[in-house]
């Protein structure tokens, strides 16, 4: 059982290596983008082979959908073909090496795969599968007197920082246990949007700041001129 | 030129596009409800429901997106998902508990409090991602800096 997961691990994991060494290697922009698409619909498999799906989620539609799309519509702006760069960075080739031996280091501390015994199948997480944290009988009926600061006699509830009750443990760590680093995430993508508007928005011709263009000047090939005109 | 860009004049990409729009949409849209049941979430939902909307500015063109989705509620709609949830936040605050501390949304069934504070957060998320997604594809697909005297559009 463990050896087929194995294989297919190994077997994907080789597939998203070549894929990562074609995205270097190829000339063509536009093939790189796909390839990096390529890539991140590997990895999606690989996470859902390790039974991460909500990752594998994100990596499918972040990763191979809006990203490449972004890509492509960089793309369009940019031009096809990546300038010749000579072969080998020496300086570069050496701090990769040194970082990825550094993180091979650091997973040596990490307990191995599917080991029943790691912190992460033996803390907190039974309890919020079996969604039994916060519903000890002091716990459940949460009142103004009953919050989750200790009480007068100086007593917390039993493990209830925090509390989980929605059957998908992913949403329950992101949106109870780590409530506040979601929502600067949200907040993160928020300021993204905004600085977006702020930088690319096109202003009309003859607002404060905006030069008005000279018709004479500008491009025949003009896509927005042809659709404005039909 | 215009004729050769132009994706929706090619029969089989406007057919295909025209045939899964609906099932992208709603499937993000699934993925944004059932949150806290199956796998996805708000993050996840959003950027699909996103990815139907850039499908079909891609197809289509950006001009008619934004005929059909006015840039206007977009940006209404990144500060909205951004606010729906600080305020689920603020309001369990009001109602006695701490920032974030849903279960006081319904202090007598804890619970319930619990999960109502998170699918409203996840709509939230999901609220911000899509129309962010959608705005960054727009301006990314901008050909020009400014609008011409007797052009439409934002």
């Amino acid at each position: 059982m463990l050896e087929e997961i194995l294989t297919l691990d190994v077997f994907l994991l080789i597939l998203v290596a070549a894929t990562a060494v074609a995205v270097i290697q190829v000339d063509c922009l536009f093939s790189a983008t796909i390839l990096a698409g390529i890539y991140s619909l590997l990895m999606a498999v690989v996470w859902t082979n390790m039974h991460a799906l909500d990752v594998a989620f994100t990596e499918a539609s972040v990763g191979a959908g809006i990203s490449t799309v972004l890509l492509l519509g960089a793309l369009v702006l940019c031009g096809r073909f990546a300038k010749r760069e000579q072969p080998v960075h020496w300086p570069g080739l050496l701090v990769c090496t040194l970082t990825g031996a550094m993180l091979i280091y650091g997973t040596l501390d990490m307990p191995k795969f599917g080991d029943p015994d790691a912190p992460i199948h033996t803390l907190r997480v039974p309890g919020m599968i079996r969604q039994d944290i916060g519903k000890h009988h002091t716990a459940a009926p949460r009142t103004q007197q009953a919050k989750h600061e200790a009480d007068a006699s100086g007593k917390h509830h039993p493990q209830d920082d925090y509390n989980g009750h929605v059957p998908n443990t992913v949403t329950t760590l992101l949106a109870a246990y780590r409530g506040y680093d979601t929502m600067f995430e949200t907040t993160v993508i928020f300021v993204a949007g905004v600085s977006m508007l702020l930088l690319l928005r096109r202003r009309r011709e003859g607002e404060l700041g905006v030069p008005v263009s000279n018709p004479s000047h500008r491009k025949p090939d003009d896509l927005a001129d042809g659709r404005s005109a039909s | 030129m215009t004729k050769q860009t132009q994706m929706s004049e090619q029969t089989l990409v406007r057919m295909v596009a025209k045939m899964t729009i609906p099932f992208i949409s709603m499937l993000g849209l699934y993925i944004i409800l059932h949150g806290e049941l199956g796998p996805g979430g708000g993050f996840q939902g959003g950027v699909v429901v996103a990815a139907a909307l850039i499908l079909y500015g891609l197809v289509f063109g950006a001009d008619e997106l934004r005929r059909h989705i006015p840039v206007a509620l977009l940006d209404a709609c990144m500060a909205l998902g951004a606010l729906l949830y600080a305020g689920t936040g603020l309001a369990s605050l009001l109602a006695g508990g701490n920032f974030l501390d849903y279960g006081m949304l319904m202090p007598h069934s804890a619970g319930d409090g619990e999960a109502l504070g998170m699918t409203l957060v996840e709509y939230g998320v999901g609220i911000t991602v899509s129309s962010v997604m959608t705005t960054i594809y727009l301006m990314i697909s901008e050909r020009r800096t400014t609008l011409r005297p007797g052009e439409e559009g934002l």
